[in-house]
């Protein structure tokens, strides 16, 4: 598997291919805790500032503007704060915080400190999902190092921050990376999303002021306290700051975690050049899911020769979403209407069953795609799949509903071979459904 | 009269009073969890606790669940309304290596569906099922953050990658 950044020097991954990089020994001689100390320095509020210059979005699948939702804590509230860095990392095709979590532990410590510096948070917890024990076992040695040399304790390096922070363990259920959830999880609770507003960042954890960011949100800030944060966004774009990880799978000749600038042109070359291209040559690209499974499936003629730029504006006009960076290519051997089975019993099995329309609805979806794998499909079977997709998308509890019905639809738009294919078998009714195909 | 079903025919758990008892390090251990949070935030140790119950007790069982309550001051059906919401926890016996296998779209398209009858075959059993000697369980699972290097599974916390069927063979061979 390849790691590595193109089209900038490696940030996120500058230490990836260091001997143990996990150590607190040599995260220092490779500039680790730099940005602490300058921050420590620094006010509050010019730390927020720099994030907010930064323009750094949440890199979790949401792409929230992180200066943004810092600023929402009310740090004059006399509750105590929290900084929670969500490592439950369950979106499929997603696993670059896998390697940050395994190679650079200390880098995701120093981000969180500077959080709770920023925010006056005590306390800081990383949630792991459940199967990911062994960089939980990596992480509980990297807080003590850093606990024993001081990063983490009573007032820490000499000034009159203090801040501690644990791990915490999940226990398989993809619903507790929304961050409500997560909360709700972290307390011991089912891990059932919670209504917002209020945010978080007013009520969180434990009912006080909470952020939560992602493992590769957090590994950012120290990168833009040391150098700037108006540096570190020109390494991107102007609305999209920075590099950007992209966990890519599925049939390229080196799948991996590759590191690029926002704004990086373009979503052909990266694949056909820097992925090595296809992994069977002779087969043709057929379809990419670039943002993990929740966003757009694109079909090759909206990649293909288009200059598809790889930020959040440009997978936006090219017709998906940034998402997670879960870079899911496939060729033409796959059957989109088998990917998008495969993709809605996932989301089925997901499903926490708060809400009726997610809980009932993804059922009914899986209930109908088994239908039509057993060849026994309908020709209205595809609107039935769109019509219950309109009452799951923005009619849930949670946006796991809506990224339940996103694959779906856009692959019965941009694939409607694959799905004509197994509902027309016996019958000609082509008429019935012609409009339901139409983009 | 009607016929009695089996004892373990349906997934009812049967209500017992016993309480689950740990050694003192084991005890030590679950301490050590509940320091991470505000004394009146016990309840947040609950899943780190009942993951060192199903290590020590091989899956949640009523006794174990009695003695989380109790440990952390809350109802019986408290711990089982969050254990039964978390897939990785068992309420019944389960084999000593558990086989999970990654079904989800990019271990799918690089070769799950080969893996999986590999493994089924080999051990003669379905997803869902233990060997009869007890060794090994096979579920299928989502998504586990591994897929660069699909197929893959892991058994029990290890992670096995790009998968073949002479790897899984090899992997299996060594176990014991
Ligand atoms: C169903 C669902 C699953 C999610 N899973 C994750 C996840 O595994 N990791 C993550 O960082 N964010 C996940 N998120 C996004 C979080 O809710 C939240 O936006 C994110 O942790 C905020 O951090 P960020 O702003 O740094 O991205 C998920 C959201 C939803 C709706
Ligand atoms: S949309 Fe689905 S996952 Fe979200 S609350 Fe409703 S049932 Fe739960
Ligand atoms: S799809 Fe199998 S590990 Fe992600």
């Amino acid at each position: 598997m390849e790691i590595r950044a193109i089209g900038c020097e490696p940030l996120q991954l500058k230490r990836m291919h260091i001997k143990d990089s996990h150590t607190l020994k040599v995260y220092l001689e490779t500039g680790g805790y730099k940005a602490l100390r300058k921050a420590l320095e620094m006010s509050p509020e010019a730390v927020i500032e720099e994030v907010k210059k930064s323009a750094l979005r949440g890199r979790g699948g949401a792409g929230f503007p992180t200066g943004i939702k810092w600023g929402f804590v009310p740090r004059s509230s006399p509750k105590p704060k929290y900084i929670v860095c969500n490592a439950d990392e369950s979106e499929p095709g997603t696993f670059k915080d896998r390697y940050l979590l395994e190679r650079d532990p200390h880098a995701v410590i120093e981000g969180m400190l500077i959080a709770a510096y920023a925010l006056g948070a005590k306390t800081g917890y990383i949630y792991f999902r459940g199967e990911y024990r062994y960089l939980i076992e990596i992480m509980d040695k990297a807080l003590e190092e850093a606990r024993a040399a001081n990063y983490l304790g009573e007032n820490i390096l000499g000034s009159d921050f203090s801040c501690e922070i644990y791990t915490h363990t999940g226990a398989g259920a993809y619903i507790c990376g929304e961050e409500t959830a997560l909360l709700s999880s972290l307390e011991g609770y089912r891990g059932h999303p919670r209504m917002k507003p209020p945010f978080p960042a007013v009520e969180g954890l434990y009912g006080c002021p909470t952020v939560v960011n992602n493992v590769e949100t957090l590994t950012a800030v120290p990168q833009i306290i040391e150098m700037g944060g108006e540096e570190w966004r020109n390494l991107g774009t102007e609305k999209s700051g920075g590099t950007k990880l992209w966990s890519v799978s599925g049939h390229v000749k080196k799948p991996g975690v590759y590191e690029l600038p926002m704004g990086y042109r373009d979503m052909e070359k990266f694949i056909m050049e820097d992925c090595g291209g296809m992994l069977r040559p002779d087969k043709k690209l057929k379809a990419v899911i670039p943002g993990g499974s929740s966003v757009y499936i694109m079909n090759a003629d909206q990649i293909i020769g288009k200059g598809v730029t790889m930020d959040y504006e440009g997978l936006v006009a090219a017709g998906s979403a940034v998402g997670s960076g879960g870079f899911i290519v496939m060729d033409e051997t796959v059957d989109i209407m088998e990917s998008t089975k495969n993709l809605t019993e996932f989301y089925k099995h997901e499903s926490c069953g708060w809400c009726t329309p997610c809980r009932e609805g993804t059922d009914w979806l899986v209930k109908i795609f088994n239908r039509i794998a057993e060849g026994r499909g309908r020709p209205e079977d595809a609107q039935l799949l769109l019509d219950i997709c309109d009452n799951i998308e923005g009619k849930s509890f949670c946006p796991l509903g809506d990224a339940a019905a996103w694959p779906i639809q856009s692959a019965i738009k941009r694939f409607p071979e694959d799905f004509k294919k197994w509902l027309f078998k016996n019958v000609n009714k082509d008429e019935i459904v012609a409009n339901v195909y139409a983009e | 009269m009607a016929t009695a079903l089996p004892t373990d025919f349906t997934n009812q758990v049967n209500y017992t009073d016993e309480v689950a008892e740990f050694p003192p390090e084991v005890i030590e251990e679950m301490k050590s969890h509940l320091k991470k949070y505000p004394p009146e935030r016990k309840r947040s140790a609950l899943i780190p606790i009942l993951f060192i119950v199903q290590r020590e007790r091989g899956y949640i069982d009523p006794p174990g669940v009695n003695f989380v309550a109790k440990f952390l001051d809350l109802t019986v059906t408290d711990v089982w309304e969050t254990a039964t919401f978390y897939t990785m926890f068992h309420f019944r016996p389960i084999g000593k290596y558990h086989i999970q296998i990654c079904r989800t779209l990019s271990c799918k398209i690089m070769g799950e569906p080969e893996i999986t009858e590999h493994i089924c075959r080999k051990l003669g059993i379905r997803p869902g099922e233990t060997t009869p000697d007890g060794k090994f369980t096979v579920s299928m699972v989502e998504c586990l953050g591994s897929c660069g290097t699909a197929p893959m599974m892991q058994i029990n916390f290890d992670y096995y990658e790009n998968l073949t069927p002479e790897k899984v063979d090899q992997i299996l061979d060594s176990l014991q």
